[in-house]
């Protein structure tokens, strides 16, 4: 499943997609955000349970801001929780 | 339930019990209960068929609200709640139902709701709530694929249609209605945020607007908006919505015209999608329990 958390607005859109297929709940995106973004849920989506990341309630509201740190506008783009996830299942909309 | 005719916002509370089905026969009873921001809805199945079911308005403490939404959903039924094999919450309120033994987000209960409730062909539902709006992708079996949530702010929402309702005096339940009252669609009022939109209404409905235009102007800042959250997602027919908002008609033809796409009519209140798919995840936990599946 892709669980889009974020919002569009007059200037963009801008949502953190976690694929929660990829997604094990491993937890290093959350430990490398300096902005406490992220957080690991329970996977209350199916009877099977387990947990995966999600974009805190808190920051859902304002993630342009609250991860507008990470996004320099020029140079080389490294968002510390892209990188770190080795499954691969983060991706940023803007 | 009031009667004060002043209260434009209310919407009729409800409930029904399915006629020639019986508990007793039952080899599974299951429950949902979705404690939402606005309404609060419970559904019984019988081996996974709709059976009994409650809607009415949420109170301030969600607790009591669960309770009273499940008795009334059983009351003349003869069951009891200690009758109900399995309950799963669900609802922002849903780690306040008490007698829930398992919580399942509104999302997936309302993706597995409306595939009971409009059948296996239903790709994109569209959930309009009391606080948020979320645009839903599901496959045949009503598993949820992808999914946007927009609760930055409560236009395009049911609750932003209350304070409307109220705002120009009309009963909620004609609200959309007579919305379709105009000849030509109006400009949208702004439709980032729900004071900027009342305080436009309240500025045509001085300039003599009439309520149909003011109103048609609401509805449709509210389905420019909806529309926004759909195309991120990406529509794929079928196509439905569920929530109260489903049942206002200045929405869904407003969303049919601007889309091009007709959402389903539905069988049953799309109200209750979300607590009927919560009685359906609580028949597989039940089952699973039980070393079933
Ligand atoms: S790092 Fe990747 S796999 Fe690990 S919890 Fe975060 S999103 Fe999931
Ligand atoms: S971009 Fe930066 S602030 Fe945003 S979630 Fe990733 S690590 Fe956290």
């Amino acid at each position: 499943m892709k669980a889009h958390y974020g919002y569009k607005d007059g200037s963009g859109d801008y949502f953190i997609i976690i694929d929660t297929d990829k997604c094990n709940g491993c937890q290093k995106c959350v430990e490398v955000c300096p902005y406490g973004v992220l957080e690991i849920i329970e996977d209350e989506f199916d009877i099977e349970g387990g947990s995966m990341a999600a974009v805190t309630e808190e920051h859902r509201k304002k993630i342009k801001y609250s991860c507008g740190p990470c996004k320099p506008i020029t140079g080389e783009r490294k968002l510390p929780c892209v990188l770190a996830c080795e499954a691969k299942a983060i991706i940023h909309s803007w | 339930m009031s009667d004060n005719p002043e209260e434009f916002w209310r919407w009729r509370e409800y409930r029904h019990t399915t006629p020639d089905m019986d508990w007793h026969n039952a080899k599974m009873i299951t429950a949902g209960v979705d404690i939402g921001s606005v309404g609060s809805k419970a559904a019984v199945m019988l081996d996974g068929e709709l059976y009994a079911y409650s809607a009415m308005r949420t109170g301030g403490v969600s607790e009591e609200t669960a309770i009273k939404a499940m008795n009334w959903a059983i009351e003349e039924t003869g069951l009891k709640t200690e009758n109900i094999n399995y309950v799963v919450g669900t609802g922002y309120g849903r780690v306040n139902v008490p007698f829930a033994k398992r919580t399942i987000t509104e999302i997936a209960c309302h993706a597995r709701g409306a595939h009971y409730i409009y059948g296996p062909t239903v790709r994109t539902v569209l959930d309009i709530g009391g606080q948020d709006c979320k645009a839903i992708r599901c496959d045949e079996k009503g598993k949820v694929m992808s999914f946007l949530m927009n609760d930055k702010c409560a236009a395009g929402t049911g609750r932003g249609l209350e304070v409307f309702a109220d705002l120009i005096r009309t009963p909620i339940e004609e609200l959309g209605k007579t919305s379709l009252n105009v000849e030509n669609e109006p400009q949208p009022v702004s439709n980032t945020c729900v004071i900027f939109a009342k305080a436009e209404s309240v500025a045509l409905l001085r300039q003599g607007w009439q309520k149909e235009k003011v109103s048609a102007a609401y509805h449709l800042a509210m389905v420019n908006r909806i529309i926004d959250l759909l195309t991120k997602v990406g529509i794929e027919k079928d196509f439905v919505v569920t929530g109260g908002v489903a049942k206002n008609p200045g929405i869904i033809t407003r969303l049919e015209r601007n889309l091009g796409i007709k959402p389903l009519e539905p069988k049953l209140d799309p109200i209750l999608a979300g607590a009927i798919g919560s009685a359906l995840f609580a028949k597989a936990l039940y089952e699973k329990e039980l070393g079933l599946r």
